[in-house]
C-alpha cells in the first residue's frame, strides 16, 4: 500500500566551520492519512531537522541532504528545487511551531499573515480570502474572529496565538500537519485545549499529523504510533501501546523511567538518564547510546545494532534483542509479543 | 495619541529652552571677548563696542533680553559681520546646506538599503565581500581624503565636473557624493547585519512554511523588520546632513551653514553661535519627535495608545 508520506534512509548534515554535523543519520518512517505519528527524543536528536527537511525549510546551505528519499503520495521530493517545493508547503503540508510569539511576524496583522497562504495557493479574491480566514479563526475557537483578524501577535495571549498559528497552518486544507512541539511554550491547562483542538481538526480534515515532542504525556494522549529518536537515528518505532507497554530499547526505558508519576511514592529524586548524547561531529562507530546504557555489552561499542523486529510494526535497534543478548536483558524486555527479536535484514 | 503628542511638544519646548540657556551661559565662560581677537582695536574701542552691543550689562539682564527676543524668533545681530542679523545669515546659508544635505540623504538611503539587502542575500559570495569591503572603506576613509580624491579624478583629470564652488547642479555633484559616501557605507553595513539577524527568526521559517516565494518572504517579512532598527539613526542623520558639514563646505568652498557655525565659535561671535545652536537644537528635537512617531507606525509593538 502506498503511504501518504514515506521517508527512506534520510541523511541530513550541516556543514559548519568546525566540520560536518551529522544531524540525521539514516531515518526511515511513514505516515498514513488520518493517523498521528509522534517523534520523541531529547533536544538535538534530529527530530525537528528531519521534518523540516521534508518541508524543505531547513536552510541549505549550511544543511545538506546527503542521501535518502522523501516520497509524498509516491512523488519524490528530495531533489526538488525551492520554487517547486513552494507548491507543497502550506498547501499539501503545513507546520506549526513551538513558540507562537517568535513564529508570527511581529509587525504584520494576524489576519494578513493568514491571508498570505491562501492567496499564495488558491485563486481567490482578497475578500474571499478574508472570509475564509475569519471562518478558520472561528473554527480554531477564537471567540471574536473579526477582532483577532486586525490584531498584532503581541496583543494576543499565548493560547490565542497558537490557535491562530493552527488556523494559519490549516487554511489551505493540508494533508499533513507537522506540529513541532506545539504545546511546549504553553500553560498546562492551555496545552490540553490545544491538543484537543489539533485532534479534533485532524478528524475533520482527515490529516496525517506528525507530532514532535519530548513530553511523553502528550504522546500518550495523541499518538497512534511513536518513533523514538536518539542521536540522529530512530532507535525504536512501534504503536503507542507497544512503546508504552513493551519498550524494547534501553533509551525508551530511560525516557519512560524519567517521567514523573503521581501515583508513585515520592522518594528521592526523579530518575534521569546519566550522561549526555554523543557529539554528532564524530558519531561513535557503535550504538550511539552505548555510553549511557546500563545494559551496555562489548558489541555495543564496536558496531551499531541492526533493526530487530519484535512485533507487528515494532522495531528496535538494540543488541539485547539478539539471541546472544538474552541473558543480559532486564525483566520484561523484548517486544510486544514477548517473542524473540528477529533481525529485519535477515 | 493626541495626549502623547501634546506631552512631547511641551517636553520639546523645555528642551530647546534648556539648550538656549545652557549654551548662553557656557559661551560666556570662554576666555576673551568677541572684539579682543582683532588686535587693531584699542582698549577704548573695545569698551565702546561692548557697550554698543550691551555686553557690559549684567549677565542676567542680557539673558532676559536675549530670551525675550528669542521668543519673537529674533536671534539678534552678529557681532562679527556688522549690521547683519543672525536670522539673515541663516536665511542665506541654510538653504544651501539643506539642498546639499537633502541630495546626499536621498542618495544615501536607497543605495544604502539596496547594498545592504543585496549583500545579505548574497552572503558569502563575491558580491557580498565586495560590498562589505566597500562599506569598511567608506566608513574609515576620512571625508577630506575622499573629497580630495574625487576632486582630483573627476575635476582635474577627467574634467567632467567643477572642482569647487556652488553655482549649478554640476557643482553640487561632488560634494553630494562626498557627504553621502560614509552614510551609504554605514547603512549598507547595518542593513546587512539586520537582514542576516532576521533571516534566522522563526517567523521567516513560518513564512517559508506557508509556501511563499523567496521574493515575498524577503520583501514582506525580512526587509520590513530589518528597517525598524535603522529608523532612529536615520532621523539623526538627516539633521546632521541638513546642518551642513564644515569639512565638505570648506573643501568645496560652499557658503553653507556648517561653515558659519565653526567660524562663529572661533570668533567668539556669541549671538551667532547661540542662534545657530538653538536653530540646530530645534531641528534635533523635531527630528526625534518625528522618528518616535514613525517608529510607532512601523513597529506596532511600541505604538503609544
Amino acid at each position: 500500500m502506498e503511504h501518504l508520506l514515506e521517508v527512506k534512509d534520510l541523511q541530513v548534515s550541516f556543514d559548519t566551520y568546525a566540520g560536518e554535523v551529522q544531524a540525521v543519520r539514516g531515518v526511515s518512517f511513514y505516515l498514513d492519512q488520518g493517523e498521528t505519528l509522534a517523534v520523541v527524543g531529547e533536544s538535538g536528536c534530529g527530530k525537528s531537522v528531519s521534518v523540516q527537511t521534508v518541508m524543505g525549510i531547513v536552510p541549505m546551505p549550511p544543511a545538506r541532504i546527503k542521501g535518502g528519499s522523501i516520497l509524498y503520495g509516491g512523488e519524490e521530493l528530495s531533489g526538488k528545487t525551492d520554487a517547486q517545493m513552494e507548491q507543497y508547503r502550506g498547501n499539501e503540508m503545513a507546520m506549526i511551531f513551538q513558540d507562537s510569539m517568535t513564529s508570527l511576524n511581529p509587525t504584520m496583522r494576524v489576519g494578513r499573515q493568514l491571508m498570505e497562504g491562501i492567496l499564495r495557493h488558491q485563486r481567490v479574491s482578497r475578500e474571499e480570502a478574508k472570509q475564509r480566514v475569519l471562518k478558520m479563526l472561528g473554527r480554531v475557537g477564537i471567540p471574536n474572529p473579526e477582532n483577532a483578524f486586525r490584531r498584532y501577535p503581541h496583543t494576543m495571549s499565548g493560547g490565542q496565538r497558537q490557535r491562530a498559528m493552527i488556523a494559519m497552518a490549516l487554511c489551505c486544507n493540508p494533508k499533513i500537519l507537522f506540529a513541532d512541539e506545539p504545546t511546549t511554550a504553553l500553560d498546562v491547562t492551555i496545552q490540553a485545549q490545544i491538543l484537543e483542538l489539533i485532534g479534533g481538526l485532524q478528524e475533520q480534515f482527515h490529516m496525517g499529523v506528525i507530532l514532535i515532542t519530548h513530553d511523553l504525556g502528550v504522546v500518550a494522549k495523541m499518538a497512534d504510533r511513536i518513533n523514538v529518536m536518539y542521536a540522529g537515528r530512530i532507535v525504536e518505532a512501534g504503536t503507542a501501546d507497544q512503546i508504552f507497554y513493551h519498550p524494547s530499547h534501553p533509551y525508551t526505558l530511560g525516557l519512560l523511567g524519567a517521567m514523573p508519576n503521581l501515583i508513585q511514592e515520592r522518594k528521592g529524586e526523579l530518575y534521569n538518564i546519566p550522561g549526555a548524547p554523543p557529539d554528532l561531529f564524530a558519531p561513535p562507530p557503535g550504538c550511539a547510546f552505548a555510553g549511557r546504557c546500563k545494559y551496555c555489552m562489548g558489541v555495543c561499542e564496536k558496531q551499531d545494532a541492526p533493526e530487530f523486529v519484535t512485533g507487528d510494526g515494532h522495531v528496535s535497534r538494540c543488541w539485547l534483542l539478539d539471541e546472544r543478548g538474552r541473558q543480559y536483558r532486564p525483566e520484561g524486555f523484548g517486544g510486544s509479543a514477548g517473542a524473540e527479536g528477529r533481525r529485519s535484514d535477515e | 495619541m493626541r495626549k502623547y503628542i501634546v506631552r512631547r511638544l511641551i517636553i520639546s519646548v523645555i528642551t530647546v529652552w534648556l539648550i538656549a540657556t545652557s549654551c548662553f551661559f557656557l559661551l560666556r565662560t570662554l576666555p576673551g571677548n568677541p572684539f579682543q581677537t582683532t588686535s587693531l582695536l584699542s582698549a577704548e574701542m573695545v569698551d565702546r563696542m561692548m557697550h554698543y552691543y550691551g555686553l557690559d550689562r549684567p549677565l542676567w539682564d542680557q539673558y532676559v533680553t536675549y530670551m525675550q527676543n528669542l521668543l519673537r524668533g529674533n536671534f539678534g545681530y552678529s557681532l562679527k559681520y556688522a549690521g547683519q542679523s543672525v536670522n539673515g545669515i541663516i536665511a542665506s546659508t541654510f538653504p544651501i546646506s539643506a539642498q546639499l544635505g537633502l541630495q546626499a540623504y536621498f542618495l544615501s538611503i536607497p543605495l544604502g538599503f539596496l547594498f545592504g539587502i543585496v549583500a545579505a542575500r548574497c552572503r558569502g559570495k563575491a558580491v557580498d565581500y565586495g560590498l562589505v569591503g566597500f562599506s569598511v572603506l567608506g566608513v574609515s576613509v576620512p571625508v577630506f581624503i575622499l573629497a580630495a580624491m574625487l576632486q582630483y579624478v573627476f575635476a582635474i583629470r577627467l574634467k567632467w565636473l567643477p572642482v569647487a564652488q556652488w553655482k549649478s547642479f554640476q557643482h553640487t555633484i561632488l560634494p553630494t557624493v562626498t557627504l553621502a559616501f560614509s552614510s551609504i557605507a554605514g547603512r549598507t553595513r547595518s542593513m546587512r547585519t539586520f537582514m542576516l539577524e532576521i533571516v534566522n527568526e522563526d517567523y521567516i521559517k513560518t513564512a517559508k512554511a506557508k509556501g511563499l516565494s523567496k521574493y515575498r518572504v524577503v520583501w514582506s517579512h525580512q526587509i520590513r523588520n530589518a528597517v525598524i532598527p535603522m529608523i532612529p539613526t536615520m532621523g539623526m542623520e538627516i539633521v546632521g546632513m541638513l546642518m551642513g558639514s564644515f569639512v565638505v563646505e570648506q573643501i568645496f568652498a560652499i557658503p553653507g551653514i556648517g561653515n558659519q557655525f565653526v567660524t562663529s565659535i572661533q570668533n567668539l561671535d556669541y549671538t551667532m553661535t547661540l542662534g545657530l545652536t538653538v536653530f540646530f537644537g530645534v531641528f534635533v528635537v523635531a527630528a526625534n519627535f518625528i522618528v518616535d512617531i514613525v517608529y510607532g507606525i512601523v513597529d506596532p509593538r511600541i505604538r503609544v495608545r
